[in-house]
């Protein structure tokens, strides 16, 4: 389990129950645990909706779509069922803040799941909790015996004449199957393939029916808003990017670790400041902003507000909170490799692009690395990344391309140190295995 | 539905809301490249070929998952989706053996012809290629995966086609893999539809593989010869020192009513043509030995012999038995050779169906039979017996994809759990047979209900049935060989009452139809007209015998009395299929024409050596009554057409072969043997021929002068010339045929084919022994008692 960090900077709301004990039952009630639902049963379905898209919230999975928009979409007259997903599949190298919340919050997101079911009028709902994650699901398994227990799940819950379920399910080990269609897939018992789109989930989804799907820290934040209100939350972030973020802050900083900070929080005080700096007197080189999918950010670029959209301004995403520091002992083709890898590993295989051009790009990565690289090499993988990007079934493929891109265009000197069979300058280790460490 | 228009590359383009964008391109002849997209199959969105531009779009969009909307602007050609397309193709190529020189696909290849389009001809790529051995799943279907593109088509079209989901995926990534259903093998219907359907050489067929390139082939395409529905086949043709070698069945020309479909014995059962024990030569008995001899001294002695026995003891001492797989111009010059040369109304086939019955009850109604094609189409379809998965592998892809892509309503009534039920809104399983009972009940008789009650229905489940199906509208109506006789005639009173009702009657061989319509029967003329009656055959053939003749177990009692002194087999084998005693016809003179010795040749007196259908020019008529063009894909040495035969016999009794075969006009000879078109193709020489009234018949050996006459007297086959020899099918009624007569329904036994086994045939393919073996069940060890 991991030890909890903390810093002044710090506005706790969804960590607010962490290390209090909250994963029982009664301890999450003294805690004002199950008062946001009832609340929301009180309220009527758009009622619910509108507290959320004044909220800000917008989805912690990594696209950043406001969630009580995502909420509208689902049509209110269904003929199939409708359900409510969480994504608890946290997979991205660099990311692991869901992992804190079924720690030490499960009944949160039991709630969150509940309030988007009632918001949509769903009847149940799924928690999908990453198959490496086993005593998480042991944790949550209980949570949600608890609930059913106390009365909170199953028929007629609080008395309200309403009926709502949840389901636990773990995955098979697959970082594809995060992605939003595929998890429908594994869910229902295929192969983690994502789907065509459109129908979009909030149509067509799980067993055809029309479905909700977010991450799990998005589903824990909203009994937060259902209680202190969706202006009060809006105003913790700047416009547009309410409330706090948890960032997962790693690599080469003093004090690593999950901080919740609000929305567009410094880049800058992010590493300096609340992660300590870089030790070893040495300095910064680049940071991922975002988990490995986002394109990385040079030592210059790092002045900039961590919401969403100053983010993209700088050509990059917030994506899922993984924020990993670089400093300039690390070699930038290592850790090129080491993402690809990655992706290479996790590619789904159903498209042309991404499942030939992980591969491609992570052979020509090793030899490259190694010293066995050619100039031509350089440019194409810039190639060879550039026409993966935006042209595969799914944005997997995209999550390889882009830091691919932004690693030969920012530092295409350090590719060129590569050449004609020199060393690696960089022999010493670093991030990459730290990295590789965080991944499994 | 509304149409809907948009614009491609500056046309404007209309076509029905919902059409895909790849379809709708189709029809103002662009073409979006594709791989993974097939027609009829599931959408993937995989491949990432037909990527286009759609206005507003941030990003290009794949063609074959966008459904059109109105006022849509599309580019399909501009640089930057020619580089999407040409870098997809690199990164295919950086993985691909490129084998082309020994690969089976090289040059049908799509990712050749794709190359050739997009020029990827540079490769970027310096590692090494994954690699992965070659794997034999099954006796025709063989695996590569390094040439696999993972277009998913070959898992799509066994399952949503075939519904037998023996392949699948296996792993993810570069390491995905398509893997069969039993880990190493599989266990499926051998359709070969997977490696017909496969872009590349990934897929194989043992029956093909490294034998010949695909352009040292003449490709003629013709009906295949085994089961009753017809299927059109793509033969490839090879000169070989026989005289010429099938190498290759597959149905690359996909026009006919069958389209993508071929089943085990349509694709690879076409191998008998090249069997060792092929007879070449014509045989006679000699000091109780077959030995070979000439045709002339054969001809000669058989002309002789039954003239002999016709004058002496007259005509109804010899037997004529006629066969399913010949074409309609023989068994129709065979009947007619019978009773005008003959003078024997002795005539009979192996019968699998009772068609006069069917015509009889469906006298007078016009558009009363379902084409092959209708049953792909109906909104509904019962069928009562039979399993067509086993025994009508092309109308079982018909009923079934008719279901998944019109939802149509299928009624299944049997007394097995066929495979087809899977399809079905509602299966009713009867006691085994019961299915005549059913008939009755549904024409009325509710006192029938009780025999077709079993454990799993009730009678409300009937009657609720009942109702459903009167409610229905065109609906097909297709029956097994169970339903007979007056039962027959019971079910389509029933489905008469039914609007726009059509019927389909199954039989098991591929010219099995066209043996009953052209009236290989003791009792019926083509066309199910009486002998005993009149009708245009008796005054055209002149005079011929007016009473029934002996059945096919008449012919063999009398032959135990002795009176019946002669017997001729035209491609027909009923010692061996029809549990007759082989010393039967001992005291008879026995000619039979076949390809083989088979258990009725080794008993003749004369074997002559016979061509199959594949050998040979003519028509067949499936078993809904389709007439299709039959064409010769190449002659074996040493063999003849059965038509070429029966008109040399007749020579040698001394007969005007000309009132046989009414031949003149036109300027040259015999063109119908030699022609063949290619690959399916309207034979454009025969089509201008006859559309400008020149097509000659001058020899007598000419199929087509028959045809013309067939065309001329038997009732439904008046249908268009020009379409026919452009190879269409087309669709003949029994609406004005003649009343028929009743048989015995012991006369009509079941061929009981699987899909793997094709009656004499079938004994004689390799393609089809290799299967039934590895597919035999290894009997479990007896444990002692
Ligand atoms: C390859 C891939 C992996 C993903 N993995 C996750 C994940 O592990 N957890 C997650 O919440 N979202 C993941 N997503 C995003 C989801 O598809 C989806 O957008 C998200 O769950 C929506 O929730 P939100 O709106 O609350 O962010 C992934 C997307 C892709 C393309
Ligand atoms: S981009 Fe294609 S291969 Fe990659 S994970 Fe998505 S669907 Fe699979
Ligand atoms: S041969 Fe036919 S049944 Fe067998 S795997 Fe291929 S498509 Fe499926
Ligand atoms: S074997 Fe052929 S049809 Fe099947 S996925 Fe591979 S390339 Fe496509
Ligand atoms: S379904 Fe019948 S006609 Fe078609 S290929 Fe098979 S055996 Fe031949
Ligand atoms: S044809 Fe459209 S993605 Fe393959």
């Amino acid at each position: 389990m991991a030890s909890l960090v903390s810093h002044p900077d710090e506005v706790k709301v969804v960590t607010r129950r962490f290390g209090l004990g909250a994963t029982n039952i009664d301890r999450y009630l003294e805690l004002d645990g199950y008062k946001a639902v009832q609340k929301a049963l009180g309220m009527d379905a758009d009622a619910i909706i509108n507290e959320v898209k004044n909220s800000g919230l917008r989805g912690r999975g990594g696209a950043g779509f406001s969630t009580g928009m995502k909420w509208s979409f689902v049509p209110k007259q269904s003929a199939k069922p409708k359900y409510v997903l969480c994504n608890g599949d946290e997979s991205e190298p660099g990311t692991c803040k869901d992992r804190l919340i079924f720690e030490h919050d499960p009944h949160a997101v039991i709630e969150g799941v509940m309030i988007g079911g009632l918001a949509v009028g769903a009847r149940s709902g799924y928690i999908y909790i990453r198959g490496e994650y086993r005593y998480l699901s042991i944790i949550m398994q209980k949570a949600i015996r608890d609930a059913y227990a106390k009365g909170f799940l199953g028929k007629n819950i609080f008395g309200s004449g309403r009926d709502f379920d949840i389901y636990w399910h773990g995955g098979a080990g697959a970082y594809e199957v995060g992605e939003e269609s595929a998890l429908m897939e594994s869910l229902e018992g295929k192969r983690g393939i994502p789907r065509i789109r459109p129908p979009f989930p909030a149509v067509v989804g799980l067993w055809g029916g029309p479905t909700v799907i977010n991450n799990a820290e998005t589903l824990a934040s909203v009994p937060h808003i259902m209680l202190g209100g969706a202006e009060w939350y809006a105003k913790i972030g700047p416009p547009k990017n309410g409330g706090t973020r948890l960032f997962c802050l790693s690599g080469n900083v003093a004090k690593p670790g999950v901080y919740e900070l609000p929305m567009g929080y410094s880049l800058k005080k992010m590493i300096y400041e609340v992660g300590g700096g870089i030790p070893n007197g040495r300095s910064l080189k680049a940071v991922v902003p975002g988990g490995s999918s986002t394109p990385c950010l040079t030592a210059d670029e790092i002045d900039i507000n961590m919401d969403f959209d100053s983010v993209a301004k700088a050509g990059s995403m917030l994506g899922s909170g993984g924020v990993v520091v670089l400093d300039d002992q690390q070699c930038i083709v290592k850790f090129a490799l080491r993402t690809m890898k990655f992706y290479q590993h996790e590619s789904c295989g159903w498209c042309i692009p991404c499942r030939e051009g992980t591969d491609w790009l992570k052979k020509t990565l090793i030899r490259f690395h190694s010293g066995g690289g050619v100039k031509k090499d350089i440019d194409n993988m810039q190639y060879l990344s550039e026409n993966m990007l935006g042209r595969t079934f799914c944005p997997l493929g995209d999550a390889a391309a882009m830091p691919t891109i932004a690693f030969v265009k920012k530092f295409r000197k350090e590719f060129e140190d590569h050449l004609d069979g020199r060393p690696c300058p960089y022999e010493k280790a670093g991030v990459a295995e730290e990295m590789e460490a965080l991944s499994h | 539905m509304a149409d809907v228009t948009l614009t491609v590359d500056g046309k404007k383009v209309t076509a029905p809301a919902g059409t895909l964008l790849i379809e709708a391109c189709k029809t103002v002849g662009i073409e979006v490249p594709s791989f993974c997209y097939y027609p009829n199959l599931s959408l993937q969105g995989a491949c990432r070929m037909c990527l286009v531009k759609i206005e507003k779009m941030p990003k290009l969009q794949t063609a074959c998952t966008t459904v059109i909307s109105e006022g849509m602007i599309v580019t399909s050609d501009s640089e930057e989706i020619k580089q999407a397309r040409k870098s997809m193709l690199e990164m295919l190529l950086g993985n691909h053996p490129l084998d082309c020189p020994v690969c089976d696909a090289g040059g049908e290849c799509e990712l050749q012809d794709m190359t050739f389009s997009y020029g990827a001809a540079e490769s970027k790529f310096m590692e090494a290629k994954n690699h992965k051995d070659e794997q034999q799943w099954s006796p025709v279907v063989f695996f590569d995966r390094p040439r696999c593109i993972l277009c998913y088509r070959c898992v799509r079209v066994c399952g949503e086609g075939m519904d037998v989901w023996a392949l699948g995926v296996q792993n993810r990534g570069v390491s995905s893999i398509i893997a069969p259903n039993k880990e190493d093998h599989l266990e499926c219907e051998e359709c070969g539809m997977c490696i017909d359907i496969c872009p590349v050489g990934a897929l194989t067929s043992g029956a093909y593989r490294y034998k010949t390139r695909p352009w040292e082939m003449k490709h003629v395409g013709t009906i295949c010869t085994h089961c009753g529905d017809g299927c059109k086949t793509t033969l490839g043709v090879r000169r070989a020192d026989t005289g010429m070698e099938i190498v290759r069945g597959d149905n690359r020309d996909k026009s006919g009513t069958n389209g993508d479909f071929l089943c085990i014995k349509g694709r690879y059962a076409f191998d008998f043509a090249n069997h060792e024990e092929r007879l070449t030569q014509p045989l006679i008995r000699k000091e109780g030995k077959l030995t070979p001899a000439t045709w002339e001294e054969a001809f000669q002695l058989i002309g002789k012999k039954f003239a002999e026995v016709r004058d002496r003891d007259g005509g109804s001492a010899i037997g004529v038995i006629g066969s399913t797989r010949t074409t309609n111009e023989e068994s129709y010059l065979l009947s007619k050779f019978a009773r005008m040369v003959l003078k024997t109304n002795n005539v009979d086939h192996h019968r699998t169906a009772d068609f006069p019955a069917f015509a009889a009850a469906l006298r007078g109604k016009a558009d009363a039979t379902a084409s092959m094609a209708d049953v792909f189409t109906a909104p509904a379809i019962l069928l009562i017996g039979n399993d067509p998965t086993e025994q009508h592998p092309l109308l079982a892809w018909q009923i079934r994809n008719n279901v998944r892509l019109h939802r149509s309503r299928l009624y299944v009534i049997n007394s097995q759990a066929i495979k087809l039920r899977r399809q079905a809104t509602n299966f009713m399983q009867i006691p085994a047979g019961a299915e005549g009972k059913v008939a009755a009940f549904l024409a009325g008789d509710d006192a029938a209900a009780d025999a077709i009650i079993n454990s799993s229905s009730t009678k409300d489940q009937w009657n609720s049935l009942r109702d459903t199906l009167r409610g229905e509208q065109n609906l097909v109506i297709a029956f097994g060989s169970e339903i007979l006789g007056s039962d027959l005639s019971s079910l389509v009173t029933f489905g008469s009452a039914i609007a726009g009702a059509k019927f389909v009657c199954l039989a098991d061989y591929a010219n099995s139809r066209g043996a009953a319509d052209m009236g290989l029967y003791p009792d019926l003329l083509p066309g199910y007209h009486p002998i005993s009656g009149s009708s245009e055959f008796h005054t055209e053939w002149g005079e011929i015998p007016q009473a029934a003749g002996l059945d096919l177990s008449g012919m063999v009692e009398a032959a135990s009395t002795n009176k019946l002194k002669a017997l001729y087999v035209v491609g027909s084998n009923p010692i061996g299929r029809l549990k007759i005693d082989s010393f039967a016809f001992s005291n008879s003179f026995v000619v039979v024409q076949d390809m083989f010795l088979t258990e009725t040749a080794v008993v003749a007196d004369v074997a002559l050596p016979a061509a199959n259908a594949y050998e040979k020019s003519g028509t067949f008529t499936n078993t809904c009554g389709d007439l299709q063009l039959v064409k010769k894909a190449g002659e074996v040495t040493g063999t003849k057409a059965d038509f070429e035969m029966i008109v040399r016999i007749a020579d040698a009794m001394g007969f005007d072969v000309r009132k046989l075969v009414p031949i003149g006009g036109g300027t040259h000879a015999d063109m119908g043997q030699s022609r063949g078109a290619q690959s399916g193709e309207a034979d454009r020489h025969a089509v201008w021929l006859e559309a400008h009234g020149l097509e000659p018949k001058l020899s007598p050996f000419d199929p087509m002068a028959i045809l013309d006459e067939i065309q001329r007297l038997v009732p439904g086959y008046d249908v268009s010339r020009m379409n026919l020899l452009a190879g269409n099918s087309q669709h003949t009624s029994l609406a004005k045929a003649g009343p028929g007569v009743a048989h015995r329904p012991e006369s009509i036994s079941p061929a009981n084919d699987t899909l793997f086994s094709s009656g004499t045939l079938g004994h004689y393919s390799r393609a089809l022994k290799s299967v039934m073996e590895s597919h035999e069940v290894k009997p479990a060890e007896v444990a002692a008692d």
